[in-house]
């Protein structure tokens, strides 16, 4: 029989989800132009950056539900 | 403008093997068309990639490939907050839905407004749920036409023929439209499922081709943010007691991730797959769609930088379209015929995805929640899936009549208005599934006072915006008018649940059934 894993994990987990939130509400945090990359102000490639971070963020929640069972 | 035979032969070809797919997908994984959950949830059978392009071909709708880009055209960075609206929907959806499609494969739950009667052992409370549902969905079905009718118009087929003297206005969209209501109401939820793959190629070619091949026309990114306007490049800096602008983009970036989720599309694409796993899978997965978007809202500065506006080949297109043409012209400009052919259809094969997904998730809210409830209750199987499929015919019709009886700026409007109604479902669906503590009298009479409030807020603007001033002790923030009435419906519904007594309706559903 498979553990389910400890608790604090899926705690853990579940908080990693609100990081986008704090990420993306707090507007001035990114509404300026500079560091540009390759031409693009840091509006834009910095938002665009979250979606691949924001899916990286799942990861730990969904490896510790996975295990437990509950699918 | 001139018809283009390249292009309009290409898209053609591309419209009858998706109709022949849509079809032909009623034989796919079968099942017995005469059960609702078969013909409305395809049986509840698609795997994690199934559901990855059905929930991707449901969730970024034409209409929104459209829009997206001609907001950033006319406004700039506002347009920008589809991105961070996107990053916030997975999130949400990873946290809640599980539990949603959980309890609803244990009961056979269809729509969210089946589960609200099952939880709260009201009627009336899923009948409001299920009403809401389909009024907030017509007009954004009637939006993925008008998506169609842009691209129609692009290829310069004429859209009013004459057949045996009498002259058809909006021919060509009549025909797509009847085309896709018969395979919808023959092959049910299947038909967008298989139709969702092409659809996905298509688009992901389509803009892998334009990131690519436009910037080394314009002279790189660089080039393209140059021809931007300075002052909207990023968001107007906050004043002293008003965040302005980006209270603005914050609030709608939330309150669009979260009535995204509600829109009862949405809820038959997520209750259709197979398994709890695959909803989970799909959070982690589905935001590669999101990037698709990021990138497709930057073709609106593509088409800044093109000089499409005043290019004289495009003034008949923007006068009949707006900046909602900016994307078409943009392509007929840059690319050669035939990939305006494929970057076409996969517009408007996009537009068929969830148009036909949102009429077969009003037919199954009317089924289910309005006709079996009240009007037969005790119909057999076979008639609960007829009625469906008729339903999924009106609701088109319904559809079809926004967009060629009215000004397109009326169902643009009621979709902005959609969105404020759809949110109000929240405390009773999402709330609902973690607790039933909440009243099903005060979630009606916050569903009540919310829909009021934001539809009150929506008409200070002459519902041009769905940005409504707060004033908060001397600061003055201005908010989506979903979010801010969403926080009203979610204070009535607790007040008054602390003082009525508990609910003496069943819950029949079991706190296991979630996990």
């Amino acid at each position: 029989m498979e553990k389910p894993p400890p608790k604090w994990r899926a705690r853990a987990g579940a908080l990693l989800l609100l990081v986008p939130f704090a990420a993306m509400l707090w507007v001035p945090s990114y509404n300026r132009i500079a560091p540009e990359v390759f031409g693009v102000p840091f509006f834009y490639w910095y938002q665009l950056l979250w979606i691949p971070l924001g899916a990286a963020l799942l990861l730990p929640a969904f490896l510790a539900g996975k295990r437990g069972g509950s699918g | 403008m001139r018809p283009d035979p390249v292009a309009i032969a290409i898209f053609v070809a591309l419209f009858a093997l998706v109709t022949l797919m849509g079809f032909g997908a009623a034989r796919w994984r079968r099942g017995d068309l005469d059960h609702l959950h078969e013909w409305g949830l395809g049986g509840r059978r698609f795997g994690t990639v199934v559901t990855w392009f059905l929930l991707g071909g449901d969730l970024y709708t034409a209409y929104t490939f459209v829009a997206v880009p001609a907001l950033m055209f006319g406004a700039g960075a506002m347009g920008f907050f589809a991105v961070p609206y996107t990053v916030l929907v997975y999130p949400l959806l990873f946290a809640v839905f599980p539990r949603l499609w959980s309890v609803a494969h244990k009961h056979g739950y269809v729509t969210a407004a089946d589960f609200v009667r099952g939880r709260f052992g009201s009627p009336l409370l899923a009948l409001a749920i299920a009403a809401t549902g389909i009024v907030a969905t017509m007009p954004y079905i009637a939006l993925q036409l008008v998506g169609m009718e842009v691209v129609i118009a692009g290829l310069g087929i004429p859209m009013t023929f004459a057949i045996g003297g009498i002259s058809l206005p909006d021919a060509p969209l009549l025909a797509a439209f009847a085309v896709l209501a018969a395979y919808t109401y023959n092959s049910g939820l299947r038909a967008p499922a298989m139709i969702a793959v092409v659809k996905d190629a298509l688009l992901y070619i389509t803009v892998l081709a334009a990131v690519i091949v436009i910037p080394a026309k314009l002279g790189g990114y660089g080039g393209i943010f140059a021809g931007v306007d300075a002052n909207s490049l990023i968001l107007p800096p906050a004043r002293a007691g008003n965040p302005g602008v980006q209270s603005a983009y914050a609030t709608l970036a939330l309150g669009s991730a979260l009535a995204l989720l509600l829109y009862p599309h949405s809820v038959t694409g997520l209750l259709s797959s197979s398994s709890r796993e695959a909803v989970r899978r799909n959070a982690v997965f589905l935001p590669a769609y999101s990037l698709a978007l990021g990138l497709i809202a930057l073709l609106g500065y593509m088409a800044l930088a093109a000089g499409v506006k005043t290019a004289p080949e495009f003034a008949a297109g923007f006068a009949a379209f707006g900046n909602n043409f900016a994307v078409p012209a943009l392509f007929l400009k840059v690319f050669p015929s035939w990939f305006v052919g494929i970057a076409f259809a996969a517009i408007a094969i996009g537009a068929l995805v969830p148009a036909a997904i949102m009429s077969i998730a009003c037919a199954n809210l009317f089924t289910r929640n309005i006709y079996r409830e009240y009007i037969d209750r005790n119909c057999p199987h076979r008639r609960e899936s007829s009625v469906a499929r008729l339903a999924s015919l009106v609701v088109k019709l319904g559809a079809l009549f926004f967009v060629i009886g009215l000004p397109t700026s009326y169902a643009i409007q009621l979709q902005l208005l959609g969105g404020i109604w759809i949110i109000q479902t929240l405390p009773a669906v999402v709330l609902g599934l973690y607790t039933r503590r909440l009243h099903p009298a005060a979630l009606l009479t916050g569903w009540a006072s919310g829909i009021a409030a934001g539809t009150w807020m929506a008409a200070q603007s002459g519902f041009k915006s769905s940005i409504y001033a707060l004033d908060l002790f001397g600061t003055v923030v201005p908010c989506y008018a979903a979010l801010s009435s969403l926080l009203l419906n979610i204070a009535v519904s607790a007040a008054l649940s602390l003082v009525l007594a508990r609910n003496r309706a069943p819950d029949a559903t079991l706190a296991e059934d979630y996990a």
